[in-house]
Order: structure tokens, then sequence, then C-alpha cells
């Protein structure tokens, strides 16, 4: 079984792109109904699917998301 | 309950410190942030954070400065190349890079850049094709396509009047000063980190002397090209990376 | 160790910019100034002191050369002449609006375009007014003989590190290509320490150093334009450098700047032998100009007459230095051709005693 991982969403930092949600392969992340202070529909967590494969992460152009994953 | 893994032995991924904690300018989605990413976890990744010195261009990254917790120069457009000449040749063993786009680099810095190259300055040269000018709102690069839209080609380009997009890469590979020459892209997580393996090269390559180390990221811009990211980054696989491919043009024997 | 030495100016003011301890010279060859360079490259000073000497693909490249390693700290400069000195402006005004120093030198010749490579003085404007784009100023030191080209280089850099500004050295062709006997001073050594200001890597503790020019507020820019006014000023009151000849009687005055004011002076000795009290004042900073000191000669003289080879371009600062307290004219070949004597005695007569 896969490992188990979590991600942390900086939301204000966030700015809706969705380039993160193309890029995870578990379907974790959608954007919020919610909009941050700038105006931006931001990333969240809609299942725990994560394995902490950190996709989300590396191409997330202003370095919103944080990865973790069970050792 | 799920166990909590949001603690610190568990951590995987996050920003890097040489990246600093200002939210960035650039239009969201936009492929510049990601590439200063890369750059930026290269130089931690290999300790260069105390001996780097980065040159900014005239662009949408001219507050590169901002992001990058480096030392930093801002040059005039085009004149990155020469900048970066005149940081190397006084600080020769500290580790120099550009950041430049395609109307920095390859329109009204062409001779720098070529010039640099050509000498061999042991500098990274990281060169950001978007294909378009995106600071100034749009207009034709020289790297804009064949038939593509711009606020300046506004029927596509056409090449018998507005002359070919320059593959300036492929004519710095010629250079004798070249010593390694790469086209990567950071749209997908795989591209990202084939990018970051490209630069943290090219940074250990300037550590040995050889020559000039050039690393071109094919990039979106998707407020230029007017398409929301995720199209952006389609349209850019579907277009710019037949006529931009990606892969390695020239590396050390 | 001081050295008397018979030197042609340009190899002279290259001589001077390895002994000044100069880190790194930049450039790139036009006539008549490309006996430093040539000079520079083979005294490889690299060797004598670990100065770099480049010759780069263009003025342009030369200047944002000089850009990157004046960022760094390091004492930087380089040559030109007119039409390569227009390449340059851009470069400086960066340079200028991020406040470092550096050195330039323009060994002028005539113009517009292309124009003549011999001497001329028609990039005053340039020079004193600004050149590139923007509220900005250089230092203007204008030298009349070899030695002072071989004096200004070391106080060039002296005064670009004192105010982070750059300093340019107005000199012609005639100063460039004439041999003369000069004493060298002694090899200054190397700058080892970087200013705070200064890219060198970002040390733990402080926060990474930026060069720029930029500024997005107006608010932001506002400030840094001021912040270089208030230097401007400080400069204008410290640094006025000027000589006089013979002003405590005069009657009239002549002005004159480099070359031209050496001719003058000979015009000067004349007009004496003939009984016309003229005196001169050469001013060796063109910026800041020597405007309390021509203001005071122009309550006494009953007219100026300026001497230039160009057109008509410092007989502007006179005339707002005199601001109407008496006539000023203006009298000068250009081109590349040079007044004589003869000429300008009788442009006084005519311009200034008759007129
Ligand atoms: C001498 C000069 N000419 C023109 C400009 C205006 N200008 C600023 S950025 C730019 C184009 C930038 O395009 P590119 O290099 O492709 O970078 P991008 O903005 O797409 O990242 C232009 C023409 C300038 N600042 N300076
Ligand atoms: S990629 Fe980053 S900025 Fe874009 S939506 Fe995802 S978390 Fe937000
Ligand atoms: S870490 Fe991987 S699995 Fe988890 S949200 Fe990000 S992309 Fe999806
Ligand atoms: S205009 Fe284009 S290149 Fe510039 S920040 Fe926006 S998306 Fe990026």
């Amino acid at each position: 079984m896969a490992k188990k991982g979590d991600v942390v969403i900086n939301i204000e930092k966030c700015k809706g792109c969705e380039v993160c949600l193309a890029a995870c392969p578990h379907e974790v992340l959608a954007l919020s109904n919610e909009v941050n202070s700038k105006g931006y529909h931001y990333t969240v967590k809609v299942n725990s699917g994560c394995t902490g494969c950190a996709n989300c992460a590396v191409v997330c152009p202003d370095a919103v998301i944080t990865v973790y994953r069970e050792k | 309950m799920a166990e909590n893994l949001i603690k610190p032995e568990n951590l995987v991924y996050e920003k890097t410190k040489v990246l600093t904690d200002r939210v960035m300018h650039y239009c969201p989605g936009c492929g510049h942030g990601t590439a200063h990413r890369m750059l930026a976890e290269a130089i931690d990744e290999l300790g260069l954070q105390g001996e780097t010195i980065g040159v900014a261009p005239v662009g949408c990254s001219v507050l590169a400065y901002y992001y990058f917790d480096v030392d930093m120069t801002e040059a005039a457009h085009g004149r990155a190349p020469a900048v970066a000449t005149g940081i190397k040749r006084v600080f020769p063993e500290k580790t120099v890079f550009t950041y430049q786009g395609d109307g920095d680099l390859a329109a009204i810095g062409t001779a720098e850049t070529i010039h640099a190259c050509n000498r061999g300055e042991n500098i990274l040269i990281v060169f950001i094709n978007n294909g378009i000018y995106g600071m100034t709102g749009g207009q034709m690069a020289p790297t804009t396509l064949p038939g593509m839209k711009s606020s300046t080609s506004p029927r596509g380009r056409d090449v018998a009047t507005m002359g070919n997009p320059l593959k300036i890469t492929e004519l710095i590979a010629q250079l004798p000063g070249t010593y390694f020459v790469t086209r990567q892209s950071v749209h997908t997580p795989g591209n990202a980190r084939k990018t970051k393996r490209a630069l943290k090269k090219a940074l250990e390559y300037q550590k040995l002397n050889k020559g000039t180390c050039f690393v071109e990221i094919v990039a979106n811009c998707p407020s230029g090209w007017k398409m929301t990211p995720v199209q952006s980054n389609k349209w850019m696989e579907e277009n710019m990376f037949p006529f931009y491919p990606l892969g390695d043009i020239k590396v050390p024997e | 160790m001081k050295e008397l030495r018979l030197m042609k100016g340009n190899e002279a003011l290259a001589e001077a910019a390895i002994r000044a301890g100069a880190d790194a010279y930049f450039g790139y060859p036009i006539t008549p100034q490309s006996e430093i360079i040539e000079y520079l490259m083979r005294e490889n000073p690299v060797e004598r002191t670990g100065m770099i000497v480049l010759q780069a693909e263009s003025e342009v490249a030369a200047i944002n050369m000089v850009y990157g390693a004046a960022g760094c700290g390091k004492r930087a400069m380089t040559s030109s002449s007119s039409p390569g000195m227009s390449l340059k402006q851009e470069g400086i005004s960066y340079i200028a609006g991020a406040e470092l120093p550096c050195v330039l030198v323009n060994v002028v010749r005539g113009g517009p375009g292309l124009g003549t490579i011999q001497p001329s003085q028609s990039d005053y404007f340039q020079a004193v007014k600004g050149g590139g784009h923007g509220d900005y100023k250089l230092i203007v030191l204008a030298p009349a003989t070899v030695q002072e080209s071989v004096d200004y280089v070391k106080l060039a850099f002296e005064l670009a590190f004192k105010y982070r500004n750059p300093i340019m050295i107005l000199s012609d062709g005639i100063i460039g290509q004439m041999m003369e006997k000069v004493e060298l001073f002694e090899q200054q050594p190397r700058l080892t320490e970087a200013p705070e200001w200064a890219t060198v890597g970002k040390k733990p503790g402080r926060d990474s150093v930026i060069v720029t020019s930029l500024q997005l507020q107006s608010e932001e820019q506002e400030k840094v334009n001021l912040r270089l006014q208030a230097k401007y000023r400080e400069i204008e009151k410290n640094e006025v450098r000027y000589e006089t000849h013979l002003c405590e009687d005069a009657e009239y005055l002549f002005a004159a700047f480099g070359s031209c004011a050496r001719i003058t002076r000979k015009a000067m000795e004349m007009a004496r032998e003939k009984g016309i009290k003229v005196g001169l004042i050469r001013p060796q900073t063109l910026y800041p100009f020597p405007v309390d000191a021509i203001n005071k000669l122009a309550g006494q003289v009953k007219g100026i007459l300026t001497v230039e080879m160009n057109a008509g371009q410092m007989v502007e600062d006179v005339r707002l230095a005199v601001n109407g307290k008496t006539k000023v004219e203006h009298f000068g070949r250009f081109g590349g051709m040079i007044p004589s004597p003869d000429e300008i005695l009788n442009a006084l007569e005519q311009k200034i005693i008759g007129g």
C-alpha cells in the first residue's frame, strides 16, 4: 500500500491557478468556493488520498504547498 | 481519526530558504515562479547561497531580486550577460548567474548573449522562453512562433515581413565557449525536477571553469497568450515543444 | 615610487589607472583613445597588480561590465570617444541610479555622427548636463595636461567611492595624443575590503544586497531623486576645482577648459603684451561648475569670452553663473579644428572689447 501523506496549503499565497490540481495523481486537491484576501479561489484538500508525492508542491509557481509523508 | 502526519520528521517538501517569503508578483500559473524555485533549490542543495551573485533582467522577472535570497544586480534590458561578465571577472571564485526572458536575451541582448557565451564566461545563463514580451503587455518576441498572435502580430506572426523565430539556444550550442546547453520546461512535476537537475549540473560545472552553461526553460505566459494556466501548459506542449524540442543540446564529453 | 616619464596622454592615463589600484578596465577600441586599451593589454596589469583588462564586444557591453564590477565594490573603469560614449549612456544612467562608483574617460572627437577623429570639446553638454536619461549628474574632470590626466585618474576613483557616483574625465584628442613629461604617482594598493553595499555573496545574518535603479512606487523613486539631489548639492559645495591666471587686475576674462585653455593662455599672453588686461579662468571640474568664482569675476570685468572647441556649450553655464552682470560671448572652432591664439585674441577684440 502506498504511504500516506498530507499537504499544508498557504492559502494566502495561493493564486488559484489550478496547476497543482492537474499535477496531483490522486485528485486530492480542488479550488475552494471561498476566496483569500487577494480575491483568489485557493486550493484545498478534498479527500484523504494524498501519498505525499510532492508533485503539487513542485509545480506550484508560488511555493504555496508544504508536503509531509509518513516515515 | 487518521494519524496526524504534519510534524517535522515527516516533512518531504517545503519552500527553499533561497527563496524569500515575498509573494511573487507573477500572474497566476506563470512559469517564472517555478523556474525561480528550481534555480533556488539547486543553489540551496549545492550550498551556494553565500557565494552566489545573480543578475536580474528587464522583463517580468525584473524583480527576481526580491525572490532569490542571494546578492543580486538588476541589469539594463538585454545586458545581463555583460553585467555578469563584469561580476565574474572580478570575482572568479563566486557563482554567477543571469536570469533572462526571450526579449531580453534573444532580441535586444543578442550581442551580449552571444559574446559572453563565445568568450566562454564561466557563468550560468537561465533563459526563459515564453515566446512573448510578457512585461510590456504581450508583444511579439524573437521567439514568437510563426502564425502566433501577439499584440504586435495581431494577425499572427507573418515570417515574410516579421522574420523567423530565433532558435538562439541551438545557435549558442555551436559556440566553442559553451560547455553545457540544454532546453527544459517546468510545467509538470517531472519536467520541473529535470530542470532542477540540469541547473544543478550547470552550477557544478561552473566550478570547473570550462565555459558558459546555458539552460533554456520553455515556459508559459498565460496572460500574454490569453489562456488559463492549465490551457497554456497544454498549448505549450502542443505548439512550443515541436518547435523548441526539450532535451540536452550540448553536453560535456 | 614616484617616477618621471615622457608619455603620450592616453598611455599615461592608462598607466595611472594601474597605479591607482584599479581592479578592472572594460573597453572597446575607438580613435583617438585606443592607446588606452592597447597600453593596458601590453602592460598586462593582471601580473603587476591583479587588475583585469577586457576588450568588450561593444561600448554597450563595456559599460555594463563596469556596472557589474562596480556593484561588486571594485574600482572599475572604461574609456571611449564620442560615438562610443553615446552608446554608453544608458549604462551610465543605471550606474548613477544605482549609486555605484566608476570612472569614465571620454577622449572627445568632433561630431555629430561619426564626425571626425580630430579633437573637439563638443561633448560638454553630454558630460555635464546628464547625457543619458533621468535626473543625474557626473562629476566631470577636465584635464589640460598629460599630468592632469594622470592625477585625475587617482582623484576620480577617490571621488567615485566618496560619493558612490560615476566620475567622467573629459579629455580630448589633443591631450590624449600629445607627449609630455609626467610625474607618475606611486602604486596604490587595490581594494581589499568590499563596502557593505557591494554584491559579494549573501553573508549569514544580513539581508541580500540588491543593486538596482528600479523603484516601482513613485514615492520611492522621488526619495531616490531627492537623495541624489542632496548628494549633488554636497558635491557642488565640496568639489569645485578651477585655476585662474592674471585675474587680479583683469578688465576682461577668458573662460576655457581642457586643451583649449592652453591655447587661450597663449592668447592671454599676447593680449597682455598689447596692453589688454585679460585674465583666464579654467574650470577643472565642469560639474560642479565654478559658479561663485565666475560670478565674482563678472563683477570685476567688462566682458567674458568663452573659448571652446565646440559651437558654444560651456558659454551657457558661464552665462548662468554671470547672471547678467556682464557681457558673455563665445568663440569656437569645431569639427576637429583647433583655434589659434591669434583668432582668439581677435575674437576678444571684436566680440568683447569692440563689441
Ligand atoms: C532599452 C529598453 N527598451 C525597452 C524596454 C521595455 N521592455 C521592458 S521588458 C520588455 C520585454 C520583456 O520581454 P521578455 O524578455 O521576453 O521577458 P518577459 O517579460 O516575457 O518575462 C521590453 C521591451 C526597456 N525597459 N528598456
Ligand atoms: S499551483 Fe499553487 S498557486 Fe496554483 S492553485 Fe495550486 S497551490 Fe494555488
Ligand atoms: S502530495 Fe501528491 S498526492 Fe498529495 S496532494 Fe500533492 S500531488 Fe496530490
Ligand atoms: S505577463 Fe506572462 S510572463 Fe509575465 S508574469 Fe504574467 S504570465 Fe508571467
